[in-house]
């Protein structure tokens, strides 16, 4: 038996109450579309004589797989180094010249070209952003400089712990569905070729495929013509999305474990399949989450790190992706506890399908969840990875007003019934990356095990 | 151009607490933070790494608020909360909706006050840490490369030269009177400065602090470690051994100036021109055009948060089929360039435009999504506890715009000397990764 924590025996003496809450309320948006159907959002935040963007297209990894893995990043990487205008170093000295950062990027779902600079430079930016959605040339050489060093990172990925045990899980999770694939091979970067590149910067750098987002020390009607001027005579469709293979559901739990000889810490990572932001049930699985392993003040982090001083790290998450979502713990613990954290993993997880959280608790996981949430209304960023969520994922125009009554509205029973469905223990993927000398008898105990070497190959 | 200017009052309590407030209500959220003028570089030796071990006995329970309290309250409070060690301080911080700003000072005037922590709580938190090192250094590729791994090759002061994270044979001999013995020298009002950040009203700002922190007694004086280093008279070269990692790697150290000093200002937007990016020399010459490198980057971290000997560091992973000599002499070129021939007036009014730009936003941003204004907590806290001066925040830029070309030039020939520069190599053990040359 492993002995248990008692529960808040002791608490704190003559702490003040809270005063009167003031109110939340966030800045008025304007949404509008520019004449060639690009989306605009903007909201004004005078913080700073700065602006934050993000120019998102509506395709990514997933939807370039079929041209080949991570290709979608790679063009990215590629978008930045060469325009019809200007060559690289000049591309460099001229955001520096304005005081701007400027990255390019792809996920599975979007690729994104993020800025932020100086009200006072706002024309030049939006330009510069312009260029390289519309007029990227792709230079041979800097596309060739940039396979190489790719090369390199890929081979170097693949000795991080954390990098390892969530691409296990996501193959575990999504098999052959594009999501499944989180990264190229060596031989896949040595097969990219230019042309690849092109195609998917045609297919999905598009306007009507694109949204664009603004916050910061603006005008609103005045950044509506500037957007207007500088990208209103761009065009292009939506391309068309293709159908993706179903993921698999694995049922039971498995143990899948990836050696890395002389390893003195083993990462953990457990998962399931959940459910994307625009379920209905999304709020309450945040709350769930939140409960379990999403904060400090968790049960798990209490459990496996205040108590028994397994891991400095838990943490639990839910991952909305664009088509599907997916649940996961993770730790990096003391190789002699693999086994001990794991208990611990689904003791936490098991309690919650078991027994209503009591009301205190809930009440205390429902001001976390909603005092977090507003915290993004006092920086442009903040404000700007809130807008994002919202648009991308085309929730309701109310959400963010709304989303805090939402989760102060929940109960127990609800808690209780969306764990039993989303936290399925039962049917837990289990990655463990470390030293299979010192891990793998704790590893079986969770189910039938399969180990690989860090280069994805199936040991025996 | 519009330039920002921060609202700040500020006073000093009877018992020696400074006590800074920066009201803007934009929000309804405060950021509170409570900096110790502790770091690394004084902890006592035989204890390396203790400094940062008691930052996380911090959150183990004080006087009146037991082990959970503090991270429980922050949280139902609807905020977050952290800590974070540093050289020459240590700090303490939430971000809270504003109507649970008087339990937050509450919270870290009892632990200021008392701190109530057993050995459980030491061997809970040892074990954390332990865990903490692994997932940073020992069981990561470059874990720690270079900000463990070249203080012991650059520096001659043990204060300035020490495992900062800690070895573990020294973590496992701390004592639970070392604790008390730390916390009752240097966690002392009079050594330390609150900061309130936000939706607060300053008159209330000041009368919370009284309210809550009045009551502490100072104590004597901290005594303070000299970090003065014996003149370098040769340049130093190290070796660490990479376990993981595939690529070959350096990193370079040049001492910096003095803080507030006319050089300091010019050895900042040296260090941009240098490195500040794809638009800096070393990436663009490195990993742009000659291709040598995967990664060039670096630069001097934390410019208003040191208070002795620090560097401008330059991290470097290399490909395996260029030598560790090609590669320095590579760096060396760079290097030698910016010497022979400084910098043009178009680059220095680009780098005062970015700089400008970078400083803005450190006024407004946070620490990740949820910790807002963290990087305005931070430079209020160090220019009252290095300088005296938190209205630096609002003036401190003017002498990064006057520096000339001269003294850019000046502050190259001057501070990137190879007899004053310490270099560690970090080569990778793998068969697979061991240098084609």
């Amino acid at each position: 038996m492993v002995a248990r924590p008692a529960v808040e025996e002791a608490v704190a003496i003559g702490i003040p109450a809270l005063s009167a809450e003031r109110a939340v309320t966030w800045p008025k948006q304007t949404k509008t579309r520019l004449s060639n159907g690009l989306e605009l959002v903007l909201a004004e935040a005078h913080s700073i004589p700065k602006f934050h963007g993000q120019l998102f297209f509506r395709s990514g990894n997933a939807a370039a797989l079929s041209r080949g893995p991570a290709l979608a990043d790679m063009t990215a990487t590629v978008v930045r180094t060469g325009t019809a205008k200007r060559a690289s170093r000049q591309i460099e000295e001229d955001l520096r010249r304005i005081g701007a950062d400027l990255s390019t990027s792809a996920g599975q779902d979007n690729s994104a070209i993020a800025f932020a600079g100086l009200s006072e430079y706002s024309e030049q930016l939006l330009g510069m952003v312009n260029e390289l959605a519309r007029e990227a040339s792709f230079p041979a050489p800097e596309f060739e400089r940039e396979r190489r060093q790719k090369l390199e990172e890929v081979k170097l990925e693949r000795t991080s712990p954390g990098f390892l045990a969530s691409e296990r899980l996501r193959k575990v999770l999504f098999g052959a569905h594009p999501y499944g694939q989180v990264s190229a091979s060596e031989a896949q970067v040595a097969a990219y070729t230019r042309e690849d590149l092109i195609g998917v910067y045609r297919d999905s750098y598009t306007p009507e495929n694109a949204l664009l987002l603004m916050v910061g020390d603006f005008d609103s009607q005045a950044m509506v013509k500037s957007a207007e001027k500088v990208f209103g005579t761009w065009t292009g469709k939506k391309p068309e999305a293709k159908p993706a293979a179903a993921p698999p559901h694995p049922h039971g739990r498995r143990v899948y474990l990836v050696h890395v000889p002389g390893a003195v810490q083993t990462q953990i990572v457990a998962g399931c399949a959940a459910i994307t932001r625009t379920h209905p049930d999304w709020i309450k699985l945040g709350l769930t989450n939140s409960l379990y392993g999403g904060a400090f003040n968790s049960r798990l982090v209490m459990n496996i790190r205040e108590d028994k001083g397994y891991t400095y790290s838990p943490r639990s998450a839910v991952h909305p992706l664009h088509e599907h979502g997916y649940f996961s713990v993770s730790a990096a613990v003391r190789n002699d506890v693999v086994a001990a954290s794991l208990t611990e993993i689904f003791y936490e997880m098991d309690k919650l399908r078991s027994l209503p959280v009591p009301v205190p608790e809930l009440a205390d996981a429902q001001n976390y969840l909603t005092g977090v949430f507003s915290m993004g209304l006092a920086t442009q960023e903040g404000l700007l990875s809130q807008l994002a969520t919202v648009a991308l994922n085309e929730l309701p125009n109310d959400y963010l007003e709304t989303y805090r009554a939402k989760v102060r509205a929940l109960t127990p029973e609800d808690l209780l019934n969306n764990a039993r469905q989303y936290l399925d223990s039962a049917n837990m993927q289990i990655v463990v990356v470390g030293d299979r000398a010192q891990i793998e008898s704790q590893a079986r105990l969770f189910g039938d095990l399969e180990i690989y070497d860090a280069q994805g190959s199936l040991l025996t | 151009m519009k330039q920002p200017q921060i609202t700040i009052e500020h006073t000093t309590l009877p018992n020696g607490l400074r006590v800074v407030i920066a009201p803007d209500s934009t929000a309804p959220v405060v950021t509170v933070g409570v900096y110790y003028k502790i770091g690394f570089r004084l902890e006592p030796r035989g204890r390396s790494g203790f400094a940062h071990l008691f930052e996380h006995m911090m959150f183990q329970g004080s006087a009146n608020a037991p082990k959970m309290q503090h991270i429980k309250l922050i949280n139902s409070s609807g905020g977050v909360l952290n800590g974070s060690t540093h050289y020459d301080v240590t700090n303490y911080y939430e971000a809270v909706p504003s109507n649970a700003l008087e339990r937050v000072l509450w919270l870290e005037a009892d632990r200021m006050r008392a701190l109530k922590v057993d050995d459980e709580n030491l061997r809970n938190q040892r074990d954390v840490v332990k865990e903490e090192v692994r997932v940073n250094v020992m069981n990561q590729p470059y874990g720690g490369f270079p900000w463990l791994d070249l203080p012991p090759v650059a520096f001659r002061n043990w204060a300035n030269s020490h495992n900062f994270y800690g070895d573990f044979a020294d973590l496992d001999a701390a004592s639970l009177a070392d604790v008390q013995s730390f916390f009752k020298t240097y966690y002392v009002p009079n050594n330390a400065v609150l900061l309130i950040l936000g939706d607060v009203q300053p008159g209330e700002g000041i009368a919370f602090a009284k309210k809550y922190f009045a009551d502490i007694p100072a104590g004597p004086h901290p005594p303070f470690a000299d970090p003065t280093e014996p003149e370098q008279k040769e340049e130093r070269r190290g070796e660490v051994e990479e376990k993981f990692g595939t690529l070959p790697a350096m990193a370079i150290g040049y001492p910096i100036p003095a803080r507030r000093t006319r050089d300091w200002c010019a050895m900042t937007l040296l260090d941009m021109a240098l490195h500040g990016g794809r638009a800096g020399r070393l990436h663009r010459e490195l990993v742009l055009e000659k291709q040598i490198a995967v990664e060039a980057d670096g630069g001097i971290d934390d410019i208003f948060g040191y208070n002795g000997p620090s560097q401008m560091v330059t991290r470097i992973l290399h490909k395996p089929e260029f030598s560790s000599e090609v590669t320095l002499a590579a760096f060396d070129a760079v290097i030698r360039e910016i010497q022979q021939n400084g910098i043009s007036e178009d680059e220095l009014q680009q780098l005062k435009v970015k700089w400008r730009s970078d400083y803005y936003s450190t006024l407004e941003g946070g620490r990740g999504g949820h910790m807002p204004r963290y990087g305005l907590m931070h430079l209020l806290a160090c220019f009252t506890l290095f300088d005296g001066e938190p209205q630096l925040v609002n003036t401190i830029l003017d002498g990064f715009q006057a520096v000339t070309r001269e003294d850019v030039l000046a502050a190259a020939k001057k501070y990137l000397r190879n007899d004053k520069r310490a270099i560690v190599f970090r080569k990778p053990v793998s068969a697979a990764a061991k240098e084609a040359a």
